[in-house]
């Protein structure tokens, strides 16, 4: 049974429209990526994952709760991180971290959450002297001190530098491994690519496809292509009768093969098996990038 | 938990070093300024027959009141709505509506500390006597700060941002200030000046602590013209308050 289950979601502000039709099913222990350009409707539809806003219409459960009407009980399982919240300045990372877990009835150990989060250098710096970077990471742990089942984290690494944002990537991984379900509001690319288990690519308020990383990929373009340069002459038949090789063109002296999964492993046998070394040899796969381009047909910012 | 939030709200708030200086030290600077001037301890007809200190005692426990209510609790409040202070925490089991409950305590604390301060030092430097009808004068100090921590709330209420929230906060001061009597005495005001201003919080408090101090009837339409304000503004505040 799915953790978190959002059917026909809609929302909008006044006349206008926020959330379209919005559907996903987020299942235990995953990393559930919502992907998608500014203004697309994430940060709406998680704060009504959340309970911070009512749906117009569709129905929305999370651990079998109505985060509505079971608001009370949802906040003690699900830790949220809200895009663009931050802290009294002068309040210390030490402090707060203290004072969300005295908001639990069971919370995780602030000490030990501060040292898993590399904050531990920090606990009595004031929240305005952080970094972005420890500044998010604080954040982090105010989502996690309650020793949640589901956290949402909303724009985690967005005005990070690329250190930080893989830090921090390394830290949500921790985080999953231990059992925790995640959903990770992003508009990055690379991030969604390198963390999610699956994700919902939205856009304009509509969910336009759920799958993992590489099946949305292979969506598009389930084709893969090799270029190489070989060390001796070389009859195309010899490729052309491989079962996974569709096309073969040459330009100057480069061989350019197209074909399915397992492209590489039978041609690099079968040029093994004639003696032919292949030069500059690169695969180009179609991105993330490439994926989200065919789908909305348009590019992320 | 109520206890840990009100501890380190308390923390924060003396962090803001300026703000305990101006609650507490500043009405007690104005009181030793005046006291301590050659013939401060007589009577005097152009403060209504108080004494210097004793009128600026008063005053003192108004200003800090005020500062409170107009300054520092708009600021403070609009300030965590637009840090989604307030938000963050409506997704923890801790509703924020103990965030804003636990302020108001603290500002009520403090105000008490400064009136507390103001009579006792008073009393101990000048022989200033404590005021004469103690229940009217505690009657007129809770009933001014209900009104004016009311009309605070209200600022932070409507007011989208910590700065707006200041800038409504000083609009609202400053004439307060004025009508209440604290540039000018009210005794020195032209009398149509005087007439409004008697009917502001600020001013009706002052008056109405005042009289008790020098052991008149404190006006029954002042003081419940005062007690209109606290519950008029609370509901306005409740109504409008817009939590992110
Ligand atoms: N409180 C609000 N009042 C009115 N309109 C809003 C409000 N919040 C969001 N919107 C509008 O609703 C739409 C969806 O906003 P939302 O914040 O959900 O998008 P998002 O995908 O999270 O964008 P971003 O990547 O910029 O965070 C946007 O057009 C936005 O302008
Ligand atoms: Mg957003």
């Amino acid at each position: 049974m799915p953790v978190i289950d959002v059917r026909n979601l809609h929302k909008r502000y006044g006349a206008k429209v926020a959330v379209e039709d919005v559907s996903f099913a987020v299942e235990e222990g995953e990393i559930f990526g919502v992907l998608g350009p500014n203004g697309a409707g994430k940060t709406t539809t998680v704060e009504c994952l959340a309970g911070l806003r009512a749906a117009d219409r569709g129905t929305v459960s999370v651990l079998g709760l109505d985060p509505r009407r079971d608001r009370a009980e949802l906040t003690r399982r699900l830790g949220v991180q809200l895009q663009a919240s931050r802290l009294p300045d002068k309040m210390k990372v030490r402090e707060a971290v203290e004072l969300y877990a005295s908001f639990y009835d069971r919370p995780a150990a602030p000490g030990r959450l501060i040292e898993e989060l590399g904050l531990a250098d920090q606990r009595d710096t004031r929240f305005g002297r952080l970094s972005g970077g420890q500044q998010q990471r604080v954040s982090i742990a105010l989502a996690l001190v309650g020793d949640p089942r589901i956290a949402v984290l909303d724009e985690l690494t967005t005005g990070l530098d690329p250190q930080a944002r893989r830090d921090t990537w390394r830290l949500i991984e921790d985080v999953r491994d231990r059992g925790v379900t995640i959903v990770l509001v992003t508009h990055f690319m690379e991030e969604a690519e390198r963390l999610c288990d699956r994700l919902a690519i939205i856009d304009a308020g509509r969910v336009v496809a759920i799958d993992t990383p590489s099946g949305l990929v292979a969506r598009v373009s389930p084709e893969q292509r090799v270029r190489f340069r070989p060390s001796a002459p070389l009859d195309d038949h010899l490729l052309r009768d491989l079962p996974e090789v569709r096309t073969v063109t040459r330009t100057g002296g480069q061989v350019v093969v197209t074909g399915t999964d397992g492209l590489l492993q039978a041609l690099t046998s079968v040029l093994a098996r004639n003696h032919i070394i292949a030069a500059d040899l690169r695969v180009e796969q179609s991105s993330l990038d490439d994926a989200f381009v065919a789908l909305t047909g348009r590019t992320l910012d | 938990m109520l206890a840990k939030l009100t501890y380190l709200e308390l923390k924060l708030l003396a962090r803001e070093i300026i703000v305990p200086a101006v609650v507490l030290l500043l009405p007690l600077a104005l009181l030793l300024g005046f006291g301590f001037q050659p013939g401060a301890n007589k009577a005097q007809h152009d403060l209504g027959g108080q004494t210097a200190p004793e009128y600026m005692a008063a005053l003192g426990v108004g200003i800090a009141v005020t500062i409170l209510g107009l300054s520092i609790l708009p600021t403070t409040l609009a300030g965590y709505r637009e840090k989604g202070v307030l938000r963050r925490m409506a997704t923890t089991p801790v509703r924020p509506a103990y965030l804003l409950m636990v302020q108001l305590l603290i500002y009520v604390a403090m105000a008490i500390a400064a009136v507390t301060i103001l009579i006792v030092t008073a009393r101990i430097l000048f022989g200033t006597p404590v005021p004469e009808r103690f229940p009217a004068f505690l009657a007129a100090f809770v009933l001014g700060m209900g009104a004016l921590f009311g009309i605070g709330l209200v600022i932070a209420a409507v007011a989208p941002s910590s700065k707006a929230g200041t800038g409504i906060g000083m609009l609202l001061f400053f004439p307060s200030l004025f009508l209440g009597g604290v540039y000018i005495p009210r005794e020195q005001m032209p009398g149509a000046l005087r007439a409004v201003g008697d009917y502001t919080p600020l001013g009706a408090t002052l008056k109405t602590m005042r009289d008790a101090w020098m052991g008149s009837e404190p006006r029954l339409v002042q003081l419940a013209i005062m007690a209109a304000y606290a519950p008029a503004a609370g509901l306005v505040a409740a109504k409008t308050f817009r939590w992110e």
